[in-house]
């Protein structure tokens, strides 16, 4: 009959209105910049630089190996190396970088710096207030480097299993220290 | 469709006369489907002539992913067809891993399914609401199918980070693992689209003006269509049984009995309602997928993230994504980057008919012409 | 009646009261001219809020919230808006006609306003053909849109302007032919009248309402179909439709103009309303005696405002159609139909004399087969485009 469908219709509408009033379901505008959803923890945005401990400049992890830089697909990172190196946190004397300047206009956050990185020392934040009047933005080091608390804050399940990889490497290293300087006996 | 030289002088002289009336619909267009062009020859309100222009959106996506590595060019296909990054991500791997070579485990497959129906769903729920857009309905079907797509997109984000640039398949695998009740909360958003479908079923499906406005109009015959290189659901609605899924069997898709369905007369109506049919069908997938997924390997452990050098040689890698099939073609030379990286962009190939679909039509139809199209201006200019 | 009923009469009388003898009667007509266009404009802005968010409620989301409390203050940021906008009038275009166009809009609209009745009393002048002067005024907005599609030298213009006049002539046949039944009902071609004849309760209850008769049914249906068809408002907003090329006979406006246009629309859709809730719900009369208590002028308030509330949730709902569709539409199924119905009428006012126990069942029986038999017949006629049901087969 000619009709049906239209007044199927204006009641699947009216539905909507009323329901509006009392269902979540189907009001589900979130008010901004009132009301904000927290965001997931794997969410991401821009990279930023992990640092151990309360020093940015000793504690980065960032040795300069520059595989983020390679892999990057707009190529936004920029590395210059230091000359002077510094101990790891297994001991061992590593490079760090002297300039490490992303801009992030260029940056697609795809994410594939932190996931080629050896380190672990560059992850994905999850900041997206960024806006601002200048063209061109470019973080360099002290603007990128947050602490590895920071980290575990927004991204606690990654951050337990890096800790956890960590402190294993630690062990296995100390175990080995103390396997040389004891001597075995025969 | 060619012009003979008769009919081209006709035109001219018709446009002289101004008895034809020559007329540019876009780039910046009322009806979004991007920045896309129509040159359009009106006699009265009936078109003569269609002219697509396009280009608006290219970015060189071929040639710098002919520049970086096979890695870095996985970031670059989410945003071929910007909607359906999933999907994107899945026919490149693919032709890589033909390429290269490398195995898939299964538990990677059932989550590359999982992933690609669950974009195939919001794909056709949008272009629903576009369409009805597009004929008048002030946006409201769109709201409703935005809502859902909403929660597919909570899923993508909190599974790979990112709503729609989704950056996950990986060669060999997925980039990360499913996280803890991340297939629960897949369950609850798919218990919830079956309602939505009965319902944007019920505002729309007997309703006669939709019926009014699309039976008849925009009629793809069934040859021209074969002919074209028309693939997806456009070409399905013209009657013909072509699936890449069934006729690949490339995944796991074997395993799951879906149906195809077929439209008869090949117009807008039918294009419609053969994405609401294969929505149905993409929910039963999703539920045999989201049953069966059991624990194990996400990623072949041997393959190479950096610094892949596949063997020289060229695979061609294809799947039916949403909007048709999406196809890469590869040639390596051995070296880290590949020699030839070509898209066979399903939008671009389903637009070389849309003259023939509008001539005789009127203004009014081609908006919704090309909405039935289904098209991404992502993936027509890369 | 009470005195809140009667409220704005008595402030009239005591305003033109304080003005001397020989322009009292100037005095009252501008206060009434006054009082129409207050009351009128703050209700289109008020209308324009609450269609948006009415409109958003029925699409899950809120409607515009941040001007003003519940976003209230929205039409002043729009008018501000389009005050504030550069008036680009095109350099062929006919100056004095382009600037003519809006305004011949507008003025015929609000004459309109002036032989209906708001509330008990209250009405600018009692015309003993006040119907009559309605229709004729509402055709005037037609060669308002020709004068805007003709002036501004635009082909796109001109063939968006003849869409629209096509549209709106062809939907003033079912408008003026659903509402010839009320005229024979109540004798009167005067809406005050008309409302008078709509007094008193059948069967005790019921009030002798115009729509609750099987031709007040349909005549009704027409008359709101028609109206919408005649507001240029969703599905019939072809002329405006924003996915169409030819942007219509409001191409070349801008600023001020463009919201005059807006303006005029809007009091025609307010006006046409208003003759709907006159001719058919009963104008200003409460449906009950121990509802009376609810002013009369509250009374037109509540239908005028449940009637406004059908247009936007049609809107909110439904697709547009195309030109010739909507033509068919006009001419093939509703003006058939009117003409049905008012045969219907006029049986029904010759067999009101009937008395038998009985008699007012099979009144309504006849009443309602002689309208559904030609409906669903002429519903399946102009379906029948294409429209065997459409089966879809599956592959495996």
């Amino acid at each position: 009959m000619l009709g049906r469908g239209i007044i199927r219709g204006l009641i699947e509408t009216g539905r909507n209105f009323c329901g509006s009033y009392h269902d979540k379901e189907r009001l589900t505008t979130v008010q901004y910049p009132e009301e904000k959803l927290a965001p997931q923890e794997n969410a991401r945005t821009i990279p930023f630089l992990v640092y151990d401990g309360n020093d940015p400049v000793a504690g980065l992890r960032c040795t300069a190996c520059t595989i983020c830089e390679q892999e990057c697909p707009p190529q936004c990172i920029s590395i210059v190396k230091d000359t002077v190196k510094k101990p790891d946190y297994l001991g061992k004397m590593q490079l760090h970088p002297k300039v490490f300047d992303i801009d992030i206009t260029v940056c697609m956050s795809c994410g594939i710096c932190a996931e080629v990185c050896p380190f672990d020392s560059i992850k994905m934040d999850q900041v997206f207030e960024l806006a601002q009047g200048k063209r061109s933005m470019i973080l360099h080091k002290n603007n990128l480097a947050k602490s590895n608390t920071y980290f575990g804050e927004i991204h606690p399940t990654e951050a337990a299993a890096v800790n956890e990889a960590r402190a294993e490497e630690v062990r296995k290293a100390e175990a080995k220290k103390a396997a040389q300087a004891a001597p075995v006996s025969a | 469709m060619i012009a003979t030289p008769e009919i081209q002088t006709a035109r001219t002289r018709g446009i002289a006369n101004h008895e034809l009336l020559e007329v540019s619909m876009g780039p910046h267009h009322p009806s979004t489907h991007g920045v896309f062009r129509m040159n359009v020859l009106l006699d009265g309100e009936v078109i003569v002539k269609l002219t697509p222009v396009f280009g608006y959106l290219h970015r060189n996506h071929e040639k710098i992913a002919e520049k970086n590595s096979y890695l870095s060019a996985i970031p670059y296909t989410d945003r071929l067809d910007y909607i359906c990054s999933m999907t994107n991500n899945w026919a490149y791997v693919l032709s890589v891993e033909k390429l290269a070579g490398i195995a898939v485990p299964e538990r990677a497959e059932y989550i590359r399914v999982i992933t690609a129906e669950l974009t195939r769903l919001f794909n056709h729920a949008c272009l629903a609401g576009f369409l009805l857009q597009d004929m008048g309905a002030l946006g409201t079907p769109l709201m409703y199918a935005f809502r859902e797509r909403e929660k597919i997109l909570d899923l993508f984000e909190s599974l790979t980070g990112s709503r729609m640039m989704c950056n996950y398949l990986r060669f060999g695998g997925c980039r990360c693992d499913l996280p803890d009740g991340w297939l629960k909360q897949a369950a609850g958003v798919l218990a919830a689209f079956s309602p939505f479908l009965d319902q944007f079923e019920a505002l729309l499906d007997e309703n006669e003006i939709l019926h009014a406005r699309s039976e008849g109009v925009g009629v793809l015959p069934r040859e021209l269509a074969i002919n074209a290189g028309v693939t997806g659901p456009g070409l399905r609605a013209s009657g013909v049984n072509y699936d890449v899924r069934k006729v690949d069997h490339y995944g796991i898709y074997d395993r799951f009995p879906f149906r195809v369905p077929l439209g008869e007369h090949g117009d807008v109506l039918d294009r419609y309602m053969v994405r609401i049919l294969e929505m149905r069908e993409s929910i039963k997938i999703l539920d045999q997928a989201l049953r069966e997924i059991a624990p194990g390997p996400i990623i072949d452990p041997k393959a190479k993230l950096r610094n892949l050098r596949p063997k020289a040689g060229e695979a061609y890698g294809r799947i039916e994504g949403p909007k048709g099939e999406l196809g890469f073609y590869l040639i390596s030379d051995g070296g880290p980057t590949p020699y030839r990286f070509r898209v066979r962009p399903p939008s671009l190939i389903n637009l070389t008919v849309l003259e023939d679909m509008c001539i005789g039509h009127s203004i009014s139809d081609v908006v919704i012409i090309l909405g039935s199209v289904d098209i991404v201006l992502g993936e027509v200019d890369r | 009646m009470n005195a809140l009923d009667q409220i704005f009469v008595t402030i009239q009388h005591w305003l033109a009261g304080l003005a001397p003898a020989a322009v009292q009667p100037l005095v009252s007509m501008l206060l009434i001219i006054g009082g129409l266009m207050g009351v009128f404009g703050g209700c289109f802005a008020l209308t324009t809020i609450i269609e948006r968010k009415t409109l958003g409620r029925m699409q899950n989301r809120f409607g515009p919230n941040r001007v003003g409390p519940f976003g209230l203050l929205q039409p002043m940021a729009d008018g501000l808006k389009m005050l504030t906008k550069e008036d680009i009038v095109p350099f062929s275009a006919d100056h004095i006609l382009h600037f003519l166009a809006p305004v011949a809009l507008t003025v015929p609209v609000w004459l309109a306003f002036s032989v209906l009745p708001f509330g008990r009393n209250m009405y600018a002048i009692d015309l003993d053909c006040g119907i009559l002067f309605f229709f004729a005024i509402g055709s005037t907005s037609e060669l308002a849109i020709f004068l805007a599609g003709w002036s501004s030298q635009n082909k796109y213009s001109l063939v968006g302007a003849m869409r629209a006049i096509a549209q709106m002539i062809s939907y003033e046949v079912p408008l003026v032919l659903a509402s010839v039944p009320v005229l024979i009902a109540a004798s009167s071609l005067s809406l005050p009248a008309i409302v008078h004849a709509q007094s008193g309760f059948a069967l005790g209850w019921v009030p002798r309402w115009n729509v609750f008769t099987p031709w007040g049914i349909a005549g009704f249906a027409l008359f709101m179909i028609a109206a919408s068809a005649e507001s240029n408002r969703c599905p019939f907003d072809l002329p405006e439709g924003e996915s169409e090329l030819i942007a219509g006979y409001l191409t070349e406006y801008s600023g001020f103009k463009y919201a005059l246009f807006f303006l005029g629309e809007y009091l025609g859709l307010f006006a046409v309303t208003g003759l709907g809730v006159t001719l058919f719900l009963g104008g200003w009369q409460a449906p009950a005696t121990w509802l009376e208590w609810i002013p009369s002028w509250g009374w037109f308030a509540l239908k005028f405002g449940a009637l406004i509330f059908l247009f936007i949730w049609v809107r909110a709902t439904l697709p547009r159609l195309r030109l010739n569709q909507l033509l068919n539409f006009a001419w093939k199924f509703l003006v058939p139909l009117a003409v049905v119905n008012l045969v219907v009428a006029v049986a029904w006012w010759q067999s009101s004399v009937w008395q038998f126990p009985g008699a007012l069942e099979v009144r309504w029986l006849l009443g309602t087969v002689l309208l559904a038999v030609p409906y669903v017949w002429l519903g399946r006629a102009w379906n029948d485009v294409e429209s065997a049901p459409r089966h879809y087969r599956y592959a495996e």
